[in-house]
C-alpha cells in the first residue's frame, strides 16, 4: 500500500494511520508540520483526497463584493482596511452601488457572491439586510455567502441582539452561507498580538455554531505564516474537526498564506510555497470530518493552486473577478480567471474539472441529462 | 490519479541511481507518481550534492539587440529590423549596465541578443574586447543559434567563430536556443532557427574547445512528453560524450503576445515533474536550475525540493519572458531568504558552479 519509497519515512506510522482512516492528534499535526520529509507527506494527503473525491475537483462562478474597507480594527497583517472613508484609498457603497457593480452578472450563470468588508463604524444593520434584499431580488439564482463571523458579531454588538437574532434576520434578508474569514489564528497569544480588536475565538465559533443551528453551513479558515507556532495551527485545526463533530456545519477549509506588502508585519515576509502545500496537505489529513479543502487560489497564486492539487486539495475556489484584500496586500496573480483557464489549470493537474454552486451540488452543464 | 504499480522497477533504478533508459523516462514522465518523483529526485540531488547548500549567483541579464531575422513563432522579445521598437545598445550603455551590476557584487552577464542582419563579427569582438578592457565580469554570452548566425554572415565555421569570440573575452555560452531538440517540433515553432544537430554540434565545439556551456529546455507548447524526454536523451549523450555541460535549466513556455498566445500555458504541475525527470534522467549534469523567472518564487522554493540545486541567477533586468506577460523578479536578498527558507544555505558561485566567498 505504501509506496517502497516511502516505506523508510520517519512519519511511516502517519502514514499508516492516515491510510487506514484513524484520526490523529495534535502531536501527529504537530510531526506532520515538522516533517522533513514532504514528498511523503504529500502523498498520503493525496492519496486521501483522492480516496474521498478522486479525480473530481471544483470550481466555481463567483463574484467578489467587498462593499467597504472601512475598519474599526486595526489587525497588524491587513493591508486592506482604512480607519476612516477620509483616507486614502478608502471605499464605501451604497446598496444602489453594490447593485451597479454587479449588474453585468444578471444571467451570467454566476452561483455566488462572496461579500465581505471591513468593521465599518457607522453603517446600520439595515445597510446589509437592505444589500441582501436587493441582491436577492436582482439575482435569484446566485447563492449569498456574507460577512465573516467578525462582522456578524459586530452587528450583534451594534443592534444589542443576540446572534441568533442577527443571524436569523440576516437569513430572512437572503443570507445562504458564511464565508470563513476572521479566524485567523485561534490561539489568544496570537490574537492579542496581531488582532486585538477582534472577537475572540469563542466568539467565532459561537457565530459558526449558531449559523448551523440555524441551517446556515459555513467554511473556515486559518491565516497561517506570521506569528504563529507549529502547536498553535494545529491546535486551530483541532478546534474546528471538534466544531464539525458537533455540528457538520462546515463546507470547506481555506489556509491562507499571510501576504506581507503594506501592512505592519510585512518584516516577516511571505511564507514560502512548501509552507502552503504543507498547510493544504496537513488541514485535509487532519480535518477528516470536513468534506472539502480549498486552494484559494486568489491567494496562493494560480501556480501554488494548481500544485495543492495534488497536495490534498479538492477545490479551487472560483472565477472571483474582482478582488481586493489580497490584493492591497501585494498579490500578484490577477484579480479573475475565465472558467475556460481555471478549468484548464485544474486538468493540466490531471484532475476533473467540476463546476459546483456555493453548497457543493454539482452545476450540471447545460444541456446534460437531467 | 496516479495507481500504476508498473512503474515500481523503475523507481527502484532510480533510488538506485542507475542509468534510466529512454522508455523509462517516458514512463516517468507520463505515468509517475509525482509524489514519488519528487521524493527521488530530491534524494538523487542529496546524492549529487550532499551539502546543505543551495547556490545562485549575481549576474545582470543584458540583452545587446532585439532585431532578429529568425522570426521564432514562440517568441515576444524580437523586432524585425528597421521597426519603431527595435534597438541595438551602444557599447557605452552596456558598459554602464555592467557598472550597475558591479556596484551590487556582481561577477557575470547573460549577454544576449537577436539574430542582427547587420552586426558583424568585429562589433562582437570589439564588444567584448570593450567590455574585459574595463570591467572585471565573466561574459557568459551568445547561444548556438547567435554563435551559427555570426557564422554564417562571416562564412567562417562555427570552431572559427567561438574562437575569435573566445579570444576576444567570451567566457562561456549559456544553452538558450535549446528550445525543444526534436527537430519535427522546431520546424513548427522556429523553422529558420539552427537544428537540433547543428544546436548540439556548436556546443561539441565549444566543449572540443575546451569551453563549458548550459543546456536549456522550453517546453509546454507543442512537444509531447516522450519529445521531452528525448530532449533529455540528446542532452544526455553530448554530456557522455563531452562532459562540457555544467547544468541544465528548464522553462515552461510564455504564450502571451507571441504568434503561438493560442497554445494552452502550463502553469507548475507539469514543470515540476518534468523537472523531477530531468533530475533522474540527466544523471550526468550535476546542476539544475530553478526557473523563477517563469515559475515565480513559490514554485522555485518547491523545486528545491524536486530535484534543483541552484536557483540561477539575480537577472537584474529580464526583456524576453516579461515581453510574453510574465514578471517576476528576486533580489539576491529574496533569493538567499528563501533558500534559507527551505533549511538551505544559500552560497553565492560563479559560472563555473565554485563557491565564492564574499
Amino acid at each position: 500500500m505504501i509506496p517502497s519509497v516511502f516505506r523508510g519515512s520517519p512519519i511511516r506510522d502517519l502514514l499508516d494511520k492516515s491510510v487506514a482512516g484513524e484520526r490523529l492528534t495534535l502531536e501527529d499535526g504537530v510531526r506532520l508540520f515538522e516533517t522533513d520529509d514532504l514528498h511523503a507527506l504529500g502523498w498520503v494527503a493525496n492519496h486521501v483526497r483522492e480516496a474521498r473525491h478522486g479525480d473530481t475537483t471544483y470550481y466555481l462562478k463567483n463574484r467578489h463584493i467587498n462593499y467597504s474597507n472601512v475598519c474599526k480594527y486595526d489587525c497588524m497583517f491587513c493591508s486592506f482596511y482604512r480607519s476612516s472613508i477620509d483616507q486614502e484609498g478608502a471605499w464605501e457603497w451604497s446598496v444602489e452601488q453594490v447593485l451597479l457593480h454587479v449588474a453585468p452578472y444578471k444571467d451570467s450563470g454566476l452561483r455566488e457572491f462572496h461579500i465581505v468588508g471591513g468593521v465599518h463604524p457607522h453603517l446600520p444593520f439595515s445597510y446589509y439586510t437592505d444589500m441582501l434584499r436587493a441582491l436577492k431580488e436582482a439575482h435569484p439564482g446566485v447563492a449569498l455567502k456574507a460577512f465573516t463571523a467578525i462582522e456578524i458579531a459586530y452587528f450583534a454588538e451594534l443592534t444589542g441582539k443576540s446572534l441568533r437574532e442577527v443571524l436569523t434576520e440576516l437569513k430572512h434578508a437572503g443570507l445562504q452561507m458564511l464565508p470563513g474569514g476572521g479566524a485567523e489564528v485561534f490561539a489568544d497569544r496570537v490574537r492579542y498580538k496581531v488582532c486585538r480588536d477582534k472577537a475572540d475565538a469563542d466568539r467565532w465559533f459561537e457565530v459558526h455554531e449558531t449559523a448551523h443551528a440555524l441551517g446556515i453551513p459555513t467554511n473556515a479558515t486559518l491565516l497561517y505564516g506570521h506569528i504563529e507556532t507549529t502547536e498553535e495551527r494545529v491546535d486551530h485545526i483541532l478546534r474546528l474537526r471538534d466544531l464539525q463533530d458537533r455540528t457538520s456545519g462546515l463546507k470547506s477549509y481555506i489556509p491562507l498564506a499571510y501576504h506581507p506588502d503594506g501592512n505592519r508585519l510585512q518584516k516577516l515576509g511571505a511564507p514560502t510555497g512548501v509552507d502552503a502545500l504543507r498547510n493544504i496537505a496537513v488541514g485535509r489529513l487532519l480535518l477528516d470530518n470536513v468534506a472539502h479543502i480549498k486552494a484559494y487560489w486568489i491567494m496562493l497564486g494560480i501556480k501554488t493552486a494548481q500544485l495543492a492539487l495534488s497536495w490534498g486539495a479538492n477545490d479551487i475556489d472560483g472565477t472571483v473577478t474582482w478582488e481586493r484584500i489580497y490584493h492591497m496586500a501585494g498579490s500578484q496573480t490577477p484579480e479573475g480567471m475565465t472558467e475556460e483557464r481555471l478549468r484548464e489549470v485544474i486538468e493540466e493537474a490531471g484532475r476533473l474539472p467540476v463546476e459546483r454552486d456555493a453548497f457543493y451540488n454539482v452545476v450540471q452543464p447545460l444541456g446534460a441529462p437531467a | 490519479m496516479t495507481r500504476d504499480t508498473s512503474l515500481e522497477r523503475t523507481y527502484e533504478k532510480a533510488a538506485a541511481h542507475e542509468r534510466l533508459t529512454y522508455d523509462e523516462g517516458v514512463a516517468l514522465i507520463e505515468r509517475g507518481d509525482t509524489h514519488i518523483l519528487g521524493a527521488l529526485a530530491h534524494r538523487r540531488r542529496l546524492h549529487l550534492h550532499p551539502e546543505p547548500v543551495v547556490t545562485y549567483i549575481i549576474e545582470r541579464n543584458i540583452n545587446y539587440t532585439n532585431v532578429c531575422i529568425t522570426y521564432c513563432r514562440f517568441c515576444a522579445f524580437y523586432r524585425r529590423p528597421g521597426h519603431d521598437e527595435s534597438y541595438v545598445l551602444a557599447y557605452e550603455q552596456i558598459g554602464k549596465k555592467i557598472e550597475h551590476l558591479l556596484e551590487h557584487g556582481g561577477v557575470q552577464i547573460l549577454l544576449q541578443g537577436g539574430h542582427h542582419p547587420d552586426l558583424r563579427l568585429t562589433w562582437y569582438e570589439d564588444l567584448l574586447r570593450y567590455i574585459k578592457e574595463r570591467y572585471r565580469v565573466h561574459v557568459h554570452g551568445f547561444s548556438a543559434p547567435e554563435i551559427e548566425h555570426i557564422a554564417g554572415i562571416e562564412g567562417l565555421s562555427v570552431r572559427e567563430t567561438i574562437e575569435r569570440l573566445r579570444a576576444a573575452g567570451l567566457g562561456t555560452i549559456p544553452g538558450a536556443g535549446g528550445e525543444m531538440l526534436v527537430q519535427s517540433v522546431r520546424d513548427r515553432i522556429a523553422v529558420l532557427k539552427t537544428t537540433t544537430e547543428d544546436w548540439l554540434n556548436v556546443h561539441r565545439t565549444a566543449h572540443e574547445l575546451g569551453m563549458r556551456t548550459t543546456a536549456t529546455m522550453m517546453f509546454g507548447h507543442y512537444e509531447t512528453r516522450a519529445e521531452r524526454v528525448e530532449h533529455l536523451l540528446r542532452v544526455r549523450e553530448l554530456q557522455d560524450e563531452t562532459g562540457g555541460f555544467t547544468a541544465f535549466i528548464l522553462w515552461t513556455f510564455q504564450p502571451e503576445n507571441t504568434p503561438m498566445h493560442r497554445v494552452r500555458k502550463l502553469e507548475s504541475h507539469e514543470y515540476l515533474r518534468t523537472t523531477a525527470v530531468s533530475r533522474l534522467f540527466l544523471d550526468n549534469v550535476d546542476n539544475l536550475q530553478a526557473s523563477w523567472v517563469t515559475q515565480g518564487p513559490r514554485v522555485a522554493e518547491i523545486s528545491l525540493l524536486n530535484g534543483v540545486n541552484d536557483m540561477g541567477s539575480t537577472m537584474f533586468e529580464e526583456n524576453v519572458v516579461s515581453a510574453a506577460g510574465t514578471t517576476y523578479a528576486m533580489s539576491s536578498d529574496a533569493i538567499e531568504k528563501s533558500i534559507r527558507a527551505l533549511g538551505f544555505e544559500p552560497r553565492r558561485r560563479n559560472v563555473y558552479y565554485e563557491e565564492l566567498t564574499v
